[in-house]
């Protein structure tokens, strides 16, 4: 399982970042698989971004003269949400890959969680309320419309937008002030606390994320637990990267399906599809 | 037919159904121009300029 996440992770993130061209001369695609979102956290200003981010594009809606609801954006999210729910944020997407990578960097005592979680674990909805809904129809502009989230937060942006840009691109270079230094301490600040935390952008910050958990209790794609199988050994959720009890697990707005509860579980009682259980033997045997 | 009576379509299939709803009203409303606009020009405060 570890292997094969690592696996769709990395294809998917080549898959929709494979625009060659735009990393070697400092540009974006401009084709027309950008009328469509990728799943995940995907700056549309990455140079190899082959479609749009949709974060990026919600808030490009919600930025248009006068206000309408975000229809476009609003089916997207039900879509995905209700099929997949935050398997997007464990399995498809860039931003969560790079952190998963840092945290495999065998230096500090690992942590799941920070201290104040109970608090903290809102700022992601606090993130998608005041700065993509609220700031980006007045609040941070002086009653201008500005894309807030991108411009004063997204680390993915800086990472694998600004930075391939600036590097390739002499102009935009010039440009570079403040606000990208800003930008860019709030890039290693995250980056640096995932090599210790587990994933502190997906679990305080990301309002894509706050969305997704939103769809997981009911998406399709669910961890299921074979209650009557379970013998309780608390083996899932010492493995759950975010310390959820099996309880909690699936149905939580945190659980990313990353699939660890399913590889730690002695009894093979939760899985991501139906099927008869091993436990059910292993019980019998006992 | 016992099947059909007892069996409620699952939470997760309204979800995707009320998507393909709002997706279509977003494709006739223009939405998805407006996404590909913004999308296929450097967004210059998503990288720290703007």
């Amino acid at each position: 399982m570890k292997k094969l996440r690592l696996a769709v992770q990395l294809i998917f993130t080549i898959l929709t970042n494979g625009y060659a061209y735009g990393y070697l001369n400092g540009k974006i695609y401009r084709g027309r698989l950008k009328y469509a979102c990728v799943p995940g956290l995907n700056c549309y200003s990455c140079p190899g971004a082959v479609a749009s981010c949709p974060i990026g594009a919600l808030q490009a809606l919600l930025n248009r003269q006068g206000f309408s609801i975000p229809f476009g954006m609003l089916g997207f999210f039900f879509l995905v949400g209700s099929l997949l729910g935050r398997f997007v944020c464990g399995w498809l997407c860039p931003f969560g890959l790079v952190q998963d990578l840092l945290h495999k960097i065998p230096v500090f005592r690992k942590r799941k969680r920070l201290p104040l979680h109970h608090i903290l674990k809102f700022g992601k909805y606090v993130a998608l309320l005041l700065f993509v809904c609220v700031g980006s129809v007045f609040l941070f502009g002086g009653f201008a419309k500005v894309p807030a989230f991108c411009k004063y937060i997204c680390p993915s942006g800086t990472l694998f937008g600004a930075i391939p840009l600036l590097v390739a691109n002499e102009s935009l270079r010039s440009q570079a002030g403040g606000l990208f230094l800003w930008k860019l301490g709030i890039l290693l600040l995250l980056l640096l606390l995932s090599v210790k935390v587990y994933r502190p952008f997906c679990q305080y910050l990301c309002p894509l994320g706050a969305i997704y958990g939103w769809f997981n209790r009911f998406s399709l794609v669910q961890v299921h637990w074979e209650k009557q199988q379970c013998i309780s050994c608390g083996a899932c959720e010492r493995a759950c990267p975010v310390s959820l009890s099996v309880h909690e697990i699936s149905r939580s707005p945190e659980c990313i399906r990353c699939g660890k509860c399913m590889e730690a579980c002695p009894a093979d009682c939760l899985y991501f599809f139906r099927r008869s259980c091993k436990g059910d033997s292993l019980k019998r045997e006992g | 037919m016992g099947f059909w009576k007892n069996s409620k379509p699952p939470a997760w299939l309204w979800g995707v159904l009320t998507g393909i709803l709002f997706l279509g009203i977003g494709i006739l409303q223009g939405q998805f121009a407006v996404i590909w606009k913004k999308a296929v020009m450097i967004c210059m405060e998503c990288i720290g300029i703007g």
